[in-house]
């Protein structure tokens, strides 16, 4: 039906007296491409939102949809379709005026309007509900009127901003399904912004991480969550067990600052000196019993097990190292092989941890 | 519940209730008074007799001057609420820095005692062979009823969701017919419930309406002033009776709409 | 392809005034709307207050003067500080008694159930909106020396002195018609304190009394001051109550007032009048919005009920 088209965004700067939100924000959406842009509140990812919107002026920088520039361009003459996060659906039309309102506003005639209405109801699934007002409408349904409404007037580019977050767990996994379909259906390009990094993986082509008006990393979701390139962007991302210091040694030696502790990590050879973070995904930690031995690749740390966490589909064991640290290692199967105070041994392989540039504090929550 | 039984407690119910029938009962002496069949302000009133009413209709100082004062409420209230509204969205929407003093502007004939306001304008009006005029009042009224309608829009404005018209600009609507396609419709019963106390503020006028008033020119309030000062005339008590009728009339119509505003988007 | 780096060079060349003039744009435009409202509420109202303030120092009785001859002749004329003060003191007595009889009732406003304070709150919404003229002319059938309130007392035996023509039938009348301006923000004050405070205080050990005097009445104070303030400062101003029940020879300021403007046309004196009415108004108003303020900022109440 409709294709996407696509987006540039460069060095995107926006002030609010001392404070920054954007920092020279640079970023390329591909036509059609299913973008997410995530990051704790204040980073900045609904700025840039509202700036590609029309509702926000940027301080510097450019926005591109396709050949047209926007800046300088009123909200109301952009072709972009806008998904809120509380609906702001017209709460004295019903249904069929609300998602019919913006074919009016391009003065379509009234079969057209009634026909397209129709289609669009057809591919979210409200046809039957088309004379309710939005107060008698769920949650989940106000909510797929604001998308067909979005999406009515067919354009190229759709923004939802945290469009799931007012509904509940289930409803929101539900919605988060239908709008990939919508997505696939229609071959719009979708920016949708989060601070949910399941929604975020569940849902995206490439997620770009934002941090304190900046963005920290653009990429797929399984090489963020693989691979991610900063402290941040690996805490913000699931969980990590995290190690800080410094490039020493040769090879693949990382070592410990403040314990003497040397671990082998995946380190690209001559990079020397620097500060750095080696983080560990809890799946990927083994635990043994006290005395196994350990491969050869593997780093190794001794523990006791503090807390057993039942997560449903995993279990979370949480060691004591001897020197003092607190490691998390996960078990995809209910385990009852250990128990709190067993004496284990933790390793992991040392081509599963990632380096990154590290040491400073995070501003970001991580999970 | 041992304390609601307390004698403090108890006195201070009644004296609740008393307080509230001084309010409300006196006022109504007007309504069986209208019907009095003697040519007295006796009351309790003797004998029963609906002619002071015919006479209100057909006597023409009486009968002129509620329609005199119709007319001007009628064209008060245009002019207020279109004023007043305009007001309203533009103090909401606006960010300028300068909002709260316009605001205190357009709210100060509100405040100024009327006596002062009316000497005012009975002078320049005076220079302006406004007064005795029927647009005189007019336009007197209008700034007397302004403040209360902006008080009442705004206060239905404090309400509207303003992320409606970004959605309303998303697609596709400009400025204008976001303001008339989205907002008026879910603001209309602040408006008209505006309206209603505009042209209630204009019926009831009095104090300028004393100094614009002229033999010829005068509104219903001001007719009831000079016929009590002058003569003995149960007319008198059927005109108030009747004005009352029309003020709890708008009073309890506008609670109506803005109780069913509340209802409607819940 | 050549032709959308056209479009960047022209379009993309100065991004920050576009925006700069975009904004403008908007800007400009919700404050539009308020040029016709202030236009007009600025000729047909602060025009004619300004007007009343250069007469008051230019128009004169005898033709010409100094500019404080209107005032001097206000302040200076026995009759007409007699006229002022008696004004202010009726003020202050209306004052006293619509606090009287509206503080118990605005308290129990916040006491009763819901539909019992709709009733109360229709009770007093419903006479702030009738006609001033018809409410005072009630007051006239009531007070009369043979009407209802002094026969029914009389049925007693009880005597009451004269109750029209006289500050004692003005007061009623007014404080009738004040009441509701007195009940309504001291409500909105009163339904804003927190009634566990009470209750804390009285598990600490403290009297009901002495919780209600220590607690709850400092807390009320804004919510009193502003009742008292718009009752005052309307009964300063007040023209049809005084009119009707009062009597010439004891008339308040808006009265002299009226026949010096609308009888004499003596728009010097009036204007003088009306101008130290209005900054009396408007000291009043200042000073006590100054002692709200440092006395809510004391209390660490955050703003106004």
């Amino acid at each position: 039906m409709t294709h996407g088209i696509d987006l540039e965004i460069t060095g995107l700067t926006k002030r609010y007296g001392n404070a920054t939100a954007l920092d020279g924000v640079d970023l390329h959406i591909a036509a059609g491409e299913f973008m997410t842009l995530l990051g704790p509140s204040g980073s900045g990812k609904t700025t840039t939102l509202n700036i590609v919107a029309g509702f926000v002026e940027p301080d510097a920088g450019t926005v591109r949809l396709g050949d047209e520039l926007l800046i300088g361009v009123p909200t109301y003459r952009r072709e972009i379709g806008v998904v809120f996060q509380h609906y702001a659906l017209f709460p004295h039309m019903r249904v069929a005026a609300n998602v019919g309102f913006p074919l009016r506003q391009r003065h379509l005639p009234k079969a057209e309007i009634a026909r397209k209405v129709g289609e669009i109801l057809e591919i979210v699934g409200l046809s039957d509900l088309a004379n309710r007002y939005p107060r008698e409408l769920s949650g989940g349904q106000q909510q797929r009127v604001a998308l067909a409404r979005a999406l009515v007037f067919g354009p190229k580019l759709l923004l939802l901003d945290e469009p799931l977050g007012a509904l509940d767990k289930r409803l929101r996994e539900g919605l988060q399904l239908e709008i990939k379909r919508i997505h696939r259906e229609l071959g719009v390009t979708f920016v949708f912004v989060t601070h949910d990094q399941d929604e975020a993986l569940v849902m995206s082509d490439r997620i770009a991480v934002f941090n304190d008006g900046r963005i920290e990393q653009v990429a797929a979701a399984h090489e963020l969550y693989q691979k991610p390139s900063s402290l941040f962007a690996a805490q913000f991302l699931g969980d990590s067990n995290v190690f800080e210091g410094a490039v020493g040694g040769s090879g693949i030696d990382v070592t410990i600052l403040a314990d003497g502790l040397t671990l082998k990590a995946p380190v690209a050879a001559g990079a020397h000196g620097g500060r750095v973070a080696l983080v560990i995904r809890p799946e990927k930690m083994r635990i043994d019993p006290h005395g196994h031995a350990v491969g050869s690749d593997s780093n190794a740390l001794v523990g006791t097990i503090t807390d057993v966490v039942y997560m449903g589909s995993r279990s979370r064991l949480l060691v004591a190292t001897d020197d003092g640290r607190s490691i998390m290692a996960d078990r995809m199967v209910p385990s009852t092989e250990f128990a709190i105070d067993d004496k284990v041994v933790v390793s992991w392989s040392a081509e599963d941890a990632t380096v990154v540039d590290g040491g400073m504090p995070t501003t970001g929550l991580g999970k | 519940m041992a304390k609601s039984l307390r004698p403090a407690r108890l006195a201070l119910h009644v004296y609740g209730v008393l307080v509230g029938l001084f309010l409300l009962l006196p006022t109504l002496v007007v309504v069986p008074l209208s019907f009095t069949g003697r040519r007295s302000l006796a009351f309790p009133p003797i004998g029963f007799s609906t002619q002071w009413y015919r006479n209100f209709f057909t006597d023409p100082d009486w009968f002129n001057s509620a329609v005199f004062s119709l007319k001007i409420a009628l064209l008060v209230t245009v002019f207020a609420t279109t004023l007043g509204t305009l007001a309203a969205v533009a103090l909401t929407l606006g960010r300028a820095r300068w909002k709260a003093a316009a605001r205190g502007l357009l709210i100060a004939p509100m405040i100024v005692p009327g006596v002062i306001t009316a000497i005012g304008i009975f002078y320049v009006f005076l220079r302006l062979g406004l007064t005795q005029n029927l647009w005189g009042f007019v336009f007197a009224h209008s700034v007397l009823a302004i403040p209360i309608v902006v008080v009442t829009v705004s206060a239905s404005l404090s309400s509207f969701d303003r992320q409606l018209l970004r959605a309303s600009a998303s697609l596709g609507a400009g400025p204008l017919a976001s303001l008339i396609q989205v907002m008026l419709p879910i603001i209309a019963p602040g408006v008209l419930s505006g309206a209603l106390f505009a042209f209630l503020t204009s019926f009831d006028e009095a104090i300028v309406s004393l100094f614009l008033a002229g033999p010829f020119s005068r509104t219903l309030p001001i007719q009831i002033y000079q016929s009590v000062t002058a003569e003995i005339d149960p007319t008198i008590a059927a005109a108030s009776t009747m004005l009352l009728g029309i003020t709890t009339l708008c009073v309890v119509a506008a609670a109506l709409v803005l109780a069913r505003r509340d209802r409607r988007y819940s | 392809m050549s032709g959308a780096h056209v479009v960047e060079t022209t379009q993309g060349a100065e991004p920050q005034s576009r925006a700069r003039s975009g904004r403008l744009r908007k800007l400009l435009r919700a404050e539009l709307l308020l040029i016709l409202p202030l236009a007009f509420v600025g000729f047909f109202f602060f025009y004619p207050l300004l007007q009343m303030v250069l007469l008051s120092v230019q128009d004169f009785l005898g033709g010409a003067g100094h500019w404080y001859d209107n005032y001097k002749w206000f302040l200076g004329n026995p009759s007409q500080r007699t006229i002022f003060r008696r004004t202010f003191l009726v003020s202050i007595w209306v004052t006293l008694v619509c606090l009287a009889a509206g503080f118990p009732y605005a308290y129990l406003m916040t006491l009763v159930g819901k539909r019992t304070r709709l009733l109360m709150l229709a009770a007093v919404m419903l006479p702030f909106w009738s006609n001033l003229v018809v409410r005072t002319y009630a007051w006239v059938v009531l007070l009369q020396d043979n009407g209802p309130v002094r026969s029914a007392f009389a049925a007693f035996g009880v005597h009451l002195p004269r109750l029209l023509g006289n500050m004692t039938g003005v007061t009623i009348g007014a404080t009738q018609v004040l009441l509701p301006f007195l009940v309504l923000p001291l409500y909105a004050t009163l339904q804003g304190i927190d009634r566990r405070l009470l209750d804390a205080a009285e598990s600490l050990g403290a009297k009901p009394r002495t919780a209600f005097i220590k607690i709850y009445l400092p807390l009320a104070l804004p919510g009193i001051l502003a009742g008292c303030l718009i009752v005052f400062i309307l009964m300063l101003g007040f023209y049809f109550t005084p009119a009707l029940l009062g009597s010439p020879s004891n008339s308040l300021i808006s009265q002299q007032i009226f026949i010096q403007v609308n009888r004499l046309l003596a728009f010097g004196r009036g204007g003088a009048m009306a101008l130290v009415l209005l900054i009396t108004t408007l000291c009043i108003l200042a000073i006590s919005a100054l002692f709200t303020r440092r006395y809510t900022k004391a209390l660490g109440i955050g703003g106004e009920g």
